[in-house]
């Protein structure tokens, strides 16, 4: 024992490099490693239910104020767009659970590909919302920049019955702000992680996440698993208000 | 003599594992069918909502959607995100998140719900 | 007068040849450092700084309230004063203060741990608060902001020409910085305590900050929506809070004091934690009812955020709803008093002595009480009514913020002082500025109790005469408080280079803290502790040094 007493460093207190490189030294081993970052990314996600948190309050309290401005505007986007989006996003999910799995099984080729794969799926998202928007914008529903209400006052083809009087046609201007505010925010969060996840790719290329050191991948899995559970409220409650009508 | 002594046993000291230690939990890697299975859930369930929201049911349209969403949101969570095979603490984590946003929502309706102007 | 204070012989004692001080030198081995211990001292430099300008406005206040009328400040330059003052003592200053800089040094050293969880997530969190801070200088430079520290809407949307919009983002990114310091706390604090370090021997200190992190993980996000919400609305006119579009200006409100409310207690919260350890050293005594103060700083984070709306009371929220919140404010007390009363119980049959961080933390249990008190005066309804918007809520948050808080990041900053450092604190004069603290406080602001209760509303630069005295009062206490706050700024620098070599523990505390050498080692701990013994146990303190031989440097 005398010779690994001699061995250790003043330093690093402990035999040189013994462990994997990627062992923070201020973490006692492996598995504490990984459990302390999944536990900070949990409660970083914890700070993004809040965050959107405040938007979907303020959602709850106009949609009950002016409900038939909700509807009408609910009524002016387009349904197959929030579905195809939907749709993108959940199996992006899907395969983002996959690269997680093949980090966790160590195969790089899979896991390359399962991340493409995702921001391809990731990039769909955000070319159909920007369809969406610039939509929006020639038919004059942003609010502030240059919306009218004119739509709907007159009633639209696919729904004629959609017609307000003024004061509630003006509200329609709220159902829009939160739109934009929260579709934004979360497209915010899509460049972002699909920022990340590229960065990721270029270090998983060079084999980063198949030696053991799957944390990173695991916790970007937790993010991007997120974002699609704020898109899954966002659908229902921006696209599919009362459709029936 | 008892410098090495305690630093030999500070090496072998271990937290307490298993199921009593609420921050610990075996490494389980979730299979790729599970995956499967909960990723053709999500997709019906997707195309369920947004064809139920064309059917008249008055006030509950507003409640299934959210019960479909909200049915959506625990799949991902537990299976995608893995957190069914997780700690007591991270499961912990994921409740007090939605307690806190259950406080700010119930929390600031009982103003709006109880105004007297009747907008509500 | 008697002391525990136990200095090492100086005529031969000299400073750890190595320590977290001396590792590296050099510019960047501390802007590019993951040492907490370095990040500390960079926030503890920062936010000094930042005091001392919203001391400046402070000064420039209660120098306009000399007279009744507004002559030294026109009414628009007033508003931009207490402004920044609220801002920057608020954000830039109260919420980092005690977390930050004491909770940065010393967590991981008392949880055993050789540093925090994510030390580059520390950095960034200092990076971010500088950046925030920069910002808030040029909202400052280029003509301030007027809408108070809590940018009420519609005021601060649609009627300012004012840089609200710099401001917001400069407090958002504040806001991130406190948000990841309580991530990294709570992850540290579950997951990285030493062999033997159960919960309930964690030293108070850590419950607090751990319940205040819970704090700032969960609050701070929403105040970062709505201030990103009134930046769109200034900027491309989304109207949330726009009435004229249909929104609510108090929805507003109801999400900013959805954190701010919480951001009190955040701030306060570490404070108790210093006060804890403070009283049981210098009683030599445990803290009495350990597992009643430990869970009290979980009760006050949790009922904290139920109790928001008592700052609305009069803003047009129902009344049904004021109700329960007044009824919830009342609860919310009962945890803050239960510690005070486990900190009185743990004075008693304690051996006392009066060294400077005790003075300060007598000063916190007289005057947190009062300011405690007048916060319940406040949460009842018909008493606010009265009340809200006038000196008496002013008097009210100083006495619980610079009486409570203010002092207790004092007391710990002294009491700590010579582990950081390794070098004492002139006690002399220390002491001095301690009373002289406690003196120019009090007469600053007792009497805005008094005028407050007697009608003077707050937030303007003019008053009715009667109001005069009371006001000369007040800022003769200022300029008594200036020099009581200017003193440590000076003696604390002088004892960097000329104060006595401290010793590993001084005080003959329990804790970690003071197991180890001061200043510490970059990695804190030669080898992982063991901890066999309860927090604050004094025998096991007494056993130790009998058996020991101190020897220094």
């Amino acid at each position: 024992m005398d010779n690994t007493l001699a061995a250790q460093t003043a330093e690093t207190g402990h035999l040189e490099h013994d462990h994997p490189p990627f062992l923070r030294h201020h973490f006692e081993n492996l598995t504490q490693q990984r459990e302390a970052a999944t536990f900070g990314m949990w409660l970083f996600l914890l700070t993004e239910i809040m965050f959107f948190g405040g938007m979907f309050c303020a959602y709850l309290i106009y949609r009950n104020w002016y409900y038939p401005a909700f509807v009408a505007g609910s009524h002016s986007l387009h349904i197959w767009a929030g579905t195809l989006n939907t749709t993108l996003l959940i199996i992006s999910s899907f395969t983002m659970a996959m690269g997680v799995h093949a980090a966790e099984t160590r195969q790089r080729k899979p896991l390359l590909r399962w991340m493409v794969i995702t921001m391809i799926l990731g990039f769909g998202f955000l070319c159909v919302k920007a369809y969406e928007w610039h939509d929006e914008w020639v038919e004059h529903h942003v609010p502030g920049l240059n919306f009218s209400p004119e739509q709907f006052i007159t009633g639209t083809k696919a729904y004629p019955d959609d017609k307000l009087p003024l004061d509630m046609a003006e509200k329609t201007q709220v159902y829009f702000s939160l739109y934009f505010a929260m579709t934004g925010m979360h497209a915010l969060h899509m460049i972002i992680g699909i920022s990340l996840l590229a960065f990721l790719f270029v270090r998983a290329r060079a084999g980063a996440y198949t030696n053991g050191h799957i944390a990173p991948i695991e916790n970007f899995g937790l993010y991007w698993h997120f974002v699609d559970i704020v898109w899954i409220f966002l659908f229902p409650l921006l696209y599919l208000i009362s459709r029936h009508q | 003599m008892d410098q090495h002594q305690e630093q030999h046993h500070a090496h072998h000291l271990h937290l307490p594992h298993g199921p009593s230690e609420p921050t610990h939990t075996e490494f389980h890697v979730v299979s790729p069918k599970v995956y499967l299975l909960v990723g053709t859930a999500l997709l019906i369930l997707t195309f369920s909502t947004a064809a139920i929201s064309y059917v008249d049911l008055g006030v509950f349209n507003a409640v299934v959607a959210l019960a479909i969403a909200c049915l959506k949101m625990s799949l991902v969570v537990l299976f995608f995100m893995h957190v069914k095979y997780s700690s007591r603490l991270t499961k912990l984590t994921v409740a007090a998140g939605f307690f806190t946003f259950l406080v700010l929502i119930t929390m600031t309706m009982t103003d709006y719900i109880s105004r007297a102007w009747g907008r509500w | 007068m008697s002391t525990i204070l136990t200095l090492p012989d100086q005529s031969t004692a000299r400073l750890p040849k190595v320590s977290y001080l001396n590792k590296e030198y050099g510019l960047k081995s501390w802007l590019l450092t993951g040492d907490h211990k370095r990040i500390a001292m960079l926030y503890l430099i920062s936010i000094t700084f930042f005091f001392f300008i919203g001391g400046a406005m402070a000064a420039l206040i209660r120098l306009e309230l000399l007279t009744p009328v507004s002559d030294l400040l026109a009414a628009d330059t007033y508003n931009k004063v207490f402004t920044a003052h609220g801002i920057i003592m608020v954000f830039f200053f109260l919420v980092p203060s005690v977390p930050a800089t004491i909770g940065n040094f010393l967590i991981p050293i008392m949880v055993g741990a050789k540093d925090l969880a994510f030390p580059k997530i520390n950095l960034l969190s200092w990076y971010l608060y500088v950046v925030a801070g920069i910002m808030m200088i040029c909202v400052l430079t280029f003509g301030g902001v007027d809408t108070g520290w809590t940018f009420t809407t519609p005021l601060s949307t649609h009627y300012l020409n004012t840089h609200v919009v710099t401001a917001g983002l400069a407090v958002f990114v504040a806001g991130f910085s406190s948000i990841f310091t309580g991530l990294n706390f709570i992850v540290t604090i579950h997951r990285m305590r030493a062999p033997g370090m159960t919960w309930f021997r964690l030293p108070l200190f850590v419950w607090s900050h751990y319940a205040a992190s819970i704090l700032m993980v969960l609050g701070t996000p929403v105040l970062a929506i709505t201030l990103v919400l009134v930046v769109l609305e200034r900027t491309i006119g989304i109207g949330v809070f726009d009435p004229t579009k249909g929104g609510d200006p108090l929805l507003f409100q109801h999400l900013f004091w959805f954190y701010s409310h919480p951001a009190v207690y955040i701030m306060i919260l570490p404070g108790m934690g210093v006060i804890s350890e403070v009283i049981s050293t210098f009683s030599r005594k445990r803290v009495f009812g350990y597992t009643a103060v430990a869970f009290s700083s979980v009760a006050i984070a949790v009922f904290g955020f139920f109790v928001w709306a008592h700052h609305m009371f009069v803003m047009g929220i129902s009344n049904y709803s004021a109700l329960v919140f007044s009824l919830l404010t009342m609860l919310v007390a009962v945890p803050s008093a239960i510690k005070i009363f486990n900190w009185a119980a743990t004075l008693y049959k304690g051996s006392i002595t009066f060294e400077t961080p005790m003075l300060y933390a007598f000063g916190f249990l007289g005057l947190f009480t009062i300011g405690g008190l007048t916060g319940v005066f406040l949460g009842s309804l018909g008493m606010d009514i009265h009340l809200t918007e006038t000196y008496f809520i002013v008097a009210h948050f100083h006495f619980v913020m610079v009486g409570g808080m203010l002092m207790a990041y004092l007391a710990g900053i002294h009491f700590w002082w010579p582990k950081i450092t390794g070098r004492m604190y002139p006690e002399g004069v220390s002491r001095l500025a301690a009373v002289i603290t406690f003196v120019g406080f009090v007469l600053t602001f007792f009497p805005q109790f008094i005028l407050g209760y007697l009608g003077m509303p707050r937030r303007y630069a003019a008053y009715p005469p009667e109001f005069q005295v009371l006001n000369v009062f007040s800022s003769a206490g200022a300029s008594v408080l200036g020099i009581g706050y200017l003193l440590p700024l000076l003696y604390l620098t002088w004892s960097l280079k000329y104060g006595k070599i401290a010793g590993p523990n001084p005080w003959q505390a329990t804790g970690l803290e003071w197991q180890i050498q001061s200043p510490p080692l970059t990695e804190n701990f030669a080898e992982t502790p063991i901890v066999t013994h309860e927090a604050y146990d004094y025998e096991w303190l007494a056993n130790k040094t009998k058996n020991e031989v101190q020897t220094v440097g």
